[in-house]
């Protein structure tokens, strides 16, 4: 299958500080790629180039073709890429339904209709997505009362409303327990799994990381050190020097028990 | 060459009475985060004090004038402290567009008191000893005492640098101005450290207005008069900046200096223009910091619900019963309630772009103004009677909203309030002093309704017509699409921008339709009254649309209907008496501390508590998180 | 050090905690564990007097701290670190450390700017720079030595390794012995169990506003089912 994103050379700094250097890397349709490396490596900074929310100082990013850079966040999406936040991005004086029906909404380009009731386009749509994630029995509790744990769950019905080809999802698990992170992890991969849509994601948690991703890239200092499977990552010794540790951590822990 | 040379002397004189005003306003609203209208009091109190102590110590001579001057500034701190402790402390946790109303409130009481305290006429101070002539500078006349303030400036300026940079006192404001919560967490006294702010602010108001006496008479429109410009420097500079207020206090002043030798008329409007252009380009202003532009923040509302069965039942009923009061009751009861009507629509076209839209605007009379004044020069002018006129005024304020919202919808928070007040100052302006097509003072007389719609009843029918047909445009564009995406980006804007919306380019829209309907309000309202006068785009007549939006409770749709026509009535009454400003700025007060959720959101809770007293055992929270009835 | 009993805080209308009850001793370091939203930060602001409405008993020494002002609690030897690193972006290193700074205690370590600068390397070399200007680990651990400046008794850690690269992670792990080393009393909220494990001396574990677990990990380690049904590990 051909590539949905091709990016090349992708540059950008910040008052002379180089935030990110002469990044490549290619994304297969239907790949689940994670994208990790130490607070101010530039992982957030590439994703702001990837959606449109930065402009690279030098580079292309191409998405089935079409090239992005220069494109507002709003027409990126339209063009097919989806994105779900680090720290939720929801309508909070909305409920959980009328949030994805906004999504909608906008798709079908009848953000200006003065007169229809909003609350009735696409519910069933909007309902068919809340039943994919698992939350259609939420659908009218207000957004402000969601748990975290849902209000990132919903974050991905919104980001899946108009069935992108690339899904961008900036460390989606962060603020969540344990297992709602396998949950959610475990629901994008399965979405990921027919075949449709591929997703990037940045993450900290390691598990996450290794337990779904089908390949990893890792960042540090702007710079593209080290790309492949988990087991290959989790072997490369510059990798574990600049990001994964040393392993004192689990090491004291075990000198703790004994 | 000496010619401009004192040009520019003045303006620096000018800058700063300017900044001391200004820097006042700023260390205030860094620290409390209130928009303080009464800081113009708090000036104006400065110059009627100091007017008074000089006075009576002009037998010191300079020390009687300097010390007069000093200790009329410390005793408008004294009363600024009073003001925060007693009033403004209760309401730090109040959504700003409360705090900024209840300053209103203040600004009224003071200015009532002053009245009765110093009389109505105009004061002229003492010169200051010493410095009560001219010297010449390259042959022109300069006074003495505009040398000395042009040098008073810059060593405030340079004593507060170093209060805020090299004391502890100075370094936890600044903490406060970034995280007020976190500071309290570290130790500090918050309610001291608000309280010392807010004192030195005062005292900074009350030097500026001292000081001022022996160049200007003492008179009781000073508050408002300095207060539009203080905040236009305070906004320049960046809020929360005390050296930006500096800059930009020199840099309208001068500019100020320079363009009246070239355009006289300017000076009304300069400062608004320069702040419109500052802000396109610098979104927080010359030294301001992103973020310094947001209040508290709010409580999320809870989702819109549509009007259920009952509910629509009783909006019927009303409109119903309104139509049946030409039956029975008097022409003056209908002239009262065509007011109603029209601050009804005036203020749920507000409430669109505020409520719904989350988009402040302190200057929505511009657009009110607009319409009103279209009509009026349509028909002076060109001759045209009412139809056509009615039809012609929503469009010129709908593109008078198109031309201002372009600039507006880039700006968030307080910057783009003051960008909607610097808005409706130009219009104002413009009309003031444009006399031969405007009237200026004199406005425009002899916009009479029609034949047909001449009498009192026919004309009542009409108002009703056009009015709640404007409700109900501006309730269904809030429960369609359009209104939804407006909250929407209102809640985030950054989710609304990642569902593919043009944040901005949608605002821009509503901001449109809503000054539309502001201008049908407007027109209703010339035909009405049959003329048009400056006083409908000043401050006052914005600051009238939000005390409606406010009275009526801004998180629910019907909050602008009950808030105007409660404010109509209230008004009708209270003007009537001697001291009203007085009773409006208590009544005022009453509402920000008692009912801070509005007319609507009291009304609410008193159902839910009463229905509680006959169901026992209903929770009455749950009731009132159920949702927003609209 | 800080006994709490039957805590209850509410925000609006939202009923977060439901009688909590918990006790830190004299240099112990406990954790509290729990879900996102399971009420570990309302707890920890409950007892800094950073919620409004709440009822319920909070007492440091013996002495009553419920509904006194934030400050007064601060004052009185308890430290509170945010999750949120809410350091002083325009303020400096330095500026960001004298907010902070209080009178020695005569029952607590000193915390000098030298002392901390030695725990905190990175922050003497930046120390001119200013708070936004930091990376984000640099800056949770600026709203540590931040709050450290007050010589406080008892520190309360929102959430220290949340969000921050596995390395960081190791050096906040130092930190909290170093703190324990000192003779404080410590609190930390986490959901990582292995990184509690390692730090703290026992646990308790809060669901939905409500205490379910209180001892030690090895207690823990006997019934993984409390873990696996409040953590969901």
């Amino acid at each position: 299958m051909g590539n949905v994103l091709e990016v090349r050379s992708l540059s950008k700094s910040f008052g002379g500080i180089r935030a990110v250097r002469d990044v490549s890397f290619d994304l297969k349709r239907g790949e689940f790629l994670a994208l990790i490396g130490p607070n101010g490596a530039g992982k957030t900074t590439c994703f702001n180039m990837l959606n449109g929310y930065l402009r690279p100082d030098t580079g292309s990013v191409k998405l089935l073709g079409r090239e992005l850079v220069g494109i507002p966040p709003r027409k990126v999406w339209r063009m097919g890429v989806g994105r779900t936040f680090q720290i939720t991005e929801t309508f909070r004086s909305m409920t959980v339904l009328e949030n994805v029906q906004m999504a909608l909404i906008s798709h079908n380009r009848r953000i200006f209709d003065l007169f229809s009731k909003a609350t009735a386009l696409y519910r069933d749509e909007a309902l068919k997505l809340l039943e994919l994630i698992g939350m259609a029995a939420q659908a009218d509790r207000p957004c402000a009362e969601l748990a975290y744990g849902d209000l990132k769950q919903l974050e991905l019905a919104i980001a899946l409303a108009h069935d992108p080809d690339l899904l961008l999802m900036d460390e989606p698990t962060a603020g969540m327990a344990p297992n709602e992170r396998i949950a959610l992890m475990q629901l994008t991969a399965d979405i990921v799994a027919r075949g449709h849509v591929s997703v990037i994601f940045t993450e900290h948690d390691m598990d996450v990381v290794f337990a779904h991703s089908h390949r990893i890239l890792v960042l540090n200092r702007g710079e593209l050190i080290a790309e492949g499977t988990g087991d290959e990552i989790r072997a490369n010794a510059l990798v574990q020097e600049v990001y994964l540790g040393g392993g004192s951590l689990f090491h004291e822990k075990e000198t703790a028990h004994a | 060459m000496g010619f401009y040379l004192a040009q520019l002397l003045t303006g620096l004189a000018n800058a700063s009475s300017l900044f001391l005003i200004a820097c006042g306003l700023s260390i205030i609203f860094g620290v409390t985060r209130i928009v303080n209208f009464a800081h113009g009091s708090f000036y104006m109190l400065g110059a009627y004090l100091s007017y008074t102590l000089v006075t009576h110590l002009s037998a010191l001579g300079a020390l009687g004038f300097w010390g007069g001057v000093l200790v009329s500034a410390l005793l408008v701190g004294v009363i600024g402290l009073l003001v925060e402790v007693l009033i403004l402390r209760r309401i730090y946790r109040a959504p700003e567009l409360f705090q900024l109303v209840a300053t209103f409130g203040i600004l009224l009481i003071i200015e009532d008191a002053a009245l009765a305290i110093w009389g109505a006429q105009d004061l002229l101070g003492p010169r200051a000893p010493g410095l009560s002539k001219a010297v010449r500078i390259l042959g022109e006349p300069i006074p003495q005492y505009d040398l000395a303030l042009i040098v008073i400036g810059p060593v405030v300026l340079g004593l507060i640098w170093l209060i805020f940079h090299r004391t502890r006192w100075g370094v936890l404001v600044r903490a406060a101005t970034q995280d007020r919560e976190m500071v309290g967490a570290l130790g500090v006294n918050q309610a001291l450290l608000f309280s010392s702010a807010f004192f030195l602010g005062s005292v900074m108001a009350g030097l500026g207005g001292a000081l001022q006496i022996p160049r200007e008479a003492v008179n009781l429109n000073m508050d408002l008069s300095v207060i539009g410009d203080a905040f236009v420097v305070v906004v320049i500079g960046g809020m929360g900046s005390v050296t930006g207020a500096f800059i930009a206090a020199v840099l309208i002043s001068v500019l100020n200096a320079f363009a009246v030798l070239v355009f006289p008329q300017i000076s009304l409007v300069l400062p608004f223009i320069v702040m419109a252009l500052v802000l396109v380009v610098r979104p927080y202003g010359l030294l301001g910091k992103p973020g310094s532009e947001k209040g508290a923040p709010a409580d999320p509302e809870a989702p819109l619900r549509p009007l259920n069965p009952a509910g629509r039942l009783a909006m019927g009923a009303v409109v119903v019963i309104l139509a049946l009061v030409p039956l029975v009751s008097a022409d003056f009861t209908m002239i009262l309630l065509v007011d109603v009507l029209i601050a009804v629509l005036f203020a749920a076209s507000l409430h669109f772009i505020m409520g719904t839209g989350g988009m402040i605007s302190f200057g929505h009379a511009a657009y009110f103004g607009v319409g009103a004044y279209a009509a009026a020069l349509v028909v002076k002018w060109l001759g045209l009677s009412m139809v056509p006129a009615m039809i012609v005024a929503p469009v010129a304020s709908g593109l008078a909203a198109l031309v201002f919202g372009w600039f507006c919808v880039r700006l968030s928070g307080v910057y783009l309030g003051m960008l909607t007040l610097a808005a409706a100052q130009i219009v104002w302006g413009v009309t003031f002093q444009w006399q031969d097509v405007t009237g200026g003072d004199d406005g425009i007389i002899g916009v009479w309704p029609a034949k047909w719609a001449s009498s009192e009843t026919a004309y009542f029918y009409l108002a009703l017509v056009l009015c709640a047909g404007g409700v109900w445009l501006l309730r269904r564009a809030a429960h369609a699409p359009f209104g939804y995406m407006l909250r929407g980006i209102r809640d985030s804007e950054i989710r609304a921008e990642a569902i593919g919306v043009d944040t901005r380019f949608h605002q821009w829209m509503a901001f449109t339709f809503a000054g539309t309907l502001a201008g049908l309000a407007g027109v209703v309202s010339a035909f009405a009254k049959g003329s048009v006068f400056p006083d409908v785009l000043n401050i006052s007549s914005s600051i009238d649309a939000l005390i409606m939006v406010l009275l009526g409770g801004i998180h629910t749709l019907l909050g602008p209907l009950l808030g105007a026509s409660v404010f109509v009535l209230i008004e009708s009454w209270v003007t009537r008496l001697e001291y009203w400003r007085f009773i409006f700025g208590l009544i005022i007060l009453g509402v920000v501390l008692i009912a801070p959720d509005g007319l609507a959101g009291a009304l609410s809770r008193l159902l839910a508590f009463l229905k509680a007293r006959i169901r026992p055992g209903t929770d009455t929270k749950k009731e009132a998180l159920h949702g927003q009835r609209s | 050090m800080l006994e709490v009993r039957e805590l209850n805080s509410q925000y609006g209308g939202a009923k977060i905690l439901h009688g909590v009850t918990m006790t830190l001793g004299a240099n112990e370091v406990v954790a509290l564990l729990g879900r996102n939203g399971a009420g570990k930060s309302t707890t920890m602001k409950s007892i800094m007097g950073m919620v409004r409405q709440k009822s319920g008993s909070v007492l440091y020494e013996g002495a009553e701290m419920l509904g006194r002002p934030s400050h007064v609690i601060c004052r009185a030897g308890v430290g509170y670190v945010p999750e949120e690193r809410r350091i002083f972006k325009e303020l400096t290193v330095e500026e960001n450390l004298s907010v902070g700074k209080r009178e020695k205690r005569a029952d607590a370590p000193e915390w000098t700017l030298d002392h901390l600068y030695t725990l905190f390397p990175n922050l003497k070399e930046r120390r001119r720079n200013l708070g936004k200007h930091l990376s984000g680990g640099e800056q949770q651990m600026l709203t540590i030595a931040r709050t450290l400046m007050g010589n406080p008794k008892v520190v309360l850690l929102d959430e220290p390794s949340e969000g921050i690269a596995p390395v960081i992670v190791e050096q906040m792990a130092h930190v909290i012995a170093e703190l324990k080393r000192e003779g404080l009393s410590v609190l930390i909220s986490e959901q990582n169990l292995h990184f509690a494990r390692l730090v703290s001396d026992r646990a308790y574990i809060i669901e939905k506003g409500q205490m379910r677990y209180e001892g030690t990990f090895a207690e823990l380690d006997a019934q993984p089912e409390v873990s696996a049904k409040y953590l969901a590990v």
